[in-house]
């Protein structure tokens, strides 16, 4: 019977996953950068973490970390939320690599819901979670349908979807997960990050993975690919922006959180990228 | 061949001595005790419990027993004896904002004021089989929790945060008697406290893969997990002979408040709408999905079209109850010889005009 006192990881693999599985993920994974944008099925592995809290993007870290790499796990922007700090220690346990917090050191990312404010760079792949990857989805949400519209390239329906807002609002009212447009030819979702990271995506210098456990799915956005989000002439895509500066560093131009800390409802406002506020920190203190 | 079985009576008596003697397993290894399983199988007692319907964890322990661990059948055994018990008074309303709180967690702000409160959870753990169990090995180290419940200091809720800004529906204040489903059949339409009981006493798989639908497209409403609350609140009566209420005792309960999809009209400016959810008690995936099922069957009260299963009122609350539903597809191991036989006497009948007619065209 294996040990599996928490500091070994005898008994499994290295990075959990068998050598089979993993390459069955890598064929995945390279025909998905091959398209960027579209959804290559994949069989999808039971993991010892639960469906919906990264299993996806945690078998494609899984298939691709080597003992050189460096490992930094986001959720919301910060290392150290609950299910950040469990996957990195699930890697820490499983791969034994190196981890860190500082984007910079990372030679892989992996992330839930944000984009680091800090840009990435040549060689760094940013592997992302994803819960549902059809961005046609809540148009449609029979499968054989969506392959079909992505085939043919169908895409008026998230068009009318998005004025049916504009017309209702006066906005687009979709804030997180918004529709972008990959390589002129794929509706891609970009994961529920909010529509203020979807400009990090366009011509980004790193890889970009995005895994689909429950979902089955893998997709792609290679380096210096295009990113559009969908829009119109007469109501182009914005990002949100915020009063407030940060509490921490006084960053004006990166995602805020709100916090609330009495019950008489006060707030502040913190960077959601709590390494880009530690690295802005440290670098006031310097000066 | 198609035989009746004679002798029922004696095969039933034999078959329930089989039954006995399974349930207790190999006599070679200790008997599990009630006490047992209500303090290390303590999930499946919340569960037993909450669609039992009757708080009490040594009956729903000792229904686990004797159900041999299949827990529909356990929560049968408790709402059969709930049957049985008088209804001696009627409980205020449970004040589950002053809980004293085991675990407490909103997944819409970082920080909320009282902090978040992971409590007992199987959440972030790594589902690695722990075979130092298996060799019963458990370290004797007892755990400290530094800060633990809460010891009734009111928490605020993060639904009366957004409601101060008048960014959530106000629940409207209703003092009406609410229905009771154990004493007055079902009817439709059915307003949400009749919905919200039948969904609390509904089997819990079929309320997770109705809310999980909802997730994948039929009937999406945007659920936000605003707050989940573990915790214990008191029981309150009103005695005729006292006129003010006394505490008879605590209970646990798990609550979810789902923050949902908002919704604005010419007239109204857009708010976040509401889902709610309530378990007996640690029944962290039951309130959850019951809170996103309450909130897809108040489409048509929002005005949303009724497209997907998990908006149908009828659809939903009609098969929810596992009781209802395991004795009905259950019932098809019942004898049916004689509806059978008049099955079998038409369909001889239709072949037969079937293949004469061709018999007649071939010749």
């Amino acid at each position: 019977m294996s040990n599996t006192d928490a500091n070994t990881s005898t008994g499994y693999n290295f990075a959990y996953l068998d050598e089979q599985t993993k390459r069955m993920i890598r064929r995945a994974i390279l025909k998905a950068v091959a398209i960027p944008g579209y959804q290559v099925p994949f069989a999808s592995r039971e993991m010892p973490l639960p469906y919906g809290w990264g299993t996806g993007g945690i078998q494609v870290t899984a298939s691709i970390i080597g003992p050189d790499d460096t490992l930094k796990v986001i959720d919301q922007g910060a290392d150290d939320t609950t299910n950040a700090v469990s996957i990195r220690r699930f890697f820490e346990r499983t791969a034994g690599t190196a981890t860190t917090e500082r984007t910079t050191e990372a030679s892989l990312i992996q992330t839930r819901h944000r984009i680091p404010e800090t840009p990435l760079r040549e060689h760094q792949i940013i592997v992302y979670q994803v819960p549902i990857p059809e961005p046609l989805r809540w148009v449609e949400p029979r499968e054989a349908e969506t392959r079909k519209m992505h085939a043919l390239a169908e895409y008026g329906a998230m068009y009318v979807r998005l004025y049916e807002d504009i017309a209702q609002f006066g906005h687009i009212t979709t804030t997180y997960d918004y529709p972008v447009m990959v390589d002129g030819r794929y509706l891609m979702r970009p994961s529920p990050i909010p529509k203020f990271d979807n400009p990090k995506m366009d011509m980004n210098p790193a890889l970009q993975l995005f895994g689909a456990g429950r979902e089955k799915r893998i997709y792609a956005v290679p380096p210096y690919t295009s990113v559009e989000s969908l829009d119109f002439a007469d109501h182009p895509f914005t990002i949100e922006r915020w009063e407030q500066s940060c509490e921490i560093c006084g960053s004006r131009d990166s995602f805020l959180d709100e916090v609330i800390t009495d019950d008489r409802g006060t707030r502040v406002f913190v960077c959601s990228d709590t390494d880009h506020c530690r690295q802005r920190g440290a670098a006031k203190a310097a000066e | 061949m198609y035989v009746a079985v004679k002798g029922g009576e004696r095969a039933i008596t034999a078959a329930h001595r089989l039954l006995a003697e399974a349930r207790r397993g190999d006599p070679a290894i200790a008997e599990l005790s009630v006490a047992q399983i209500d303090e290390q199988l303590a999930l499946a007692v919340d569960r037993v419990m909450t669609e039992g319907s009757v708080y009490d964890r040594e009956l729903a322990a000792l229904a686990i027993k004797q159900a041999r661990g299949d827990l529909v059948e356990a929560i049968f055994l408790l709402r059969a004896y709930r049957t049985t018990l008088p209804r001696l008074a009627v409980g205020l309303p449970l004040d589950t904002g002053s809980a004293s709180l085991r675990r407490r967690i909103s997944a819409t702000f970082k920080d909320v004021p009282g902090g978040q409160i992971l409590g007992p959870t199987f959440d972030y753990t790594h589902r690695l089989i722990d075979f130092a169990l298996a060799a019963e090995a458990e370290s004797a180290a007892s755990f400290e929790p530094g800060a633990g419940a809460t010891d009734g200091v009111p928490f605020p809720r993060v639904s009366a945060l957004l409601g101060d800004e008048g960014l959530i529906e106000v629940n409207p204040a209703d003092d009406t008697e609410p229905g009771d489903l154990t004493r007055e059949p079902l009817v439709f339409p059915s307003d949400r406290a009749v919905r919200l009981q039948n969904l609390a006493r509904g089997d819990e798989g079929y309320l997770l893969a109705l809310g999980y639908s909802t997730q994948r497209g039929y009937g999406r409403n945007h659920p936000f997990a605003g707050e989940i609350r573990i915790g214990e609140v008191d029981i309150e009566i009103v005695p005729p002979e006292l006129g003010f209420a006394v505490v008879i005792g605590e209970i646990t309960v798990t609550e979810c408040e789902m923050v949902n999809q908002f919704k604005g009209s010419a007239t109204a400016p857009p708010q976040f709408t509401r889902g709610y959810g309530l378990a007996f008690g640690e029944s962290e995936r039951k309130a959850m999905a019951m809170a996103m099922v309450d909130r897809a069957l108040r489409a048509a009260e929002l005005g949303e079209e009724v497209t997907a299963p998990a908006q149908d009122q009828e659809f939903v609350l009609s098969h929810s109850d596992s009781v209802e539903a395991s004795g009905f597809v259950q019932h098809l191991k019942l004898p049916h010889y004689v509806d059978f036989q008049a099955e079998l006497n038409l369909i001889r009948r239709l072949r037969a005009e079937t293949i004469s007619p061709d018999a007649e065209a071939a010749e």
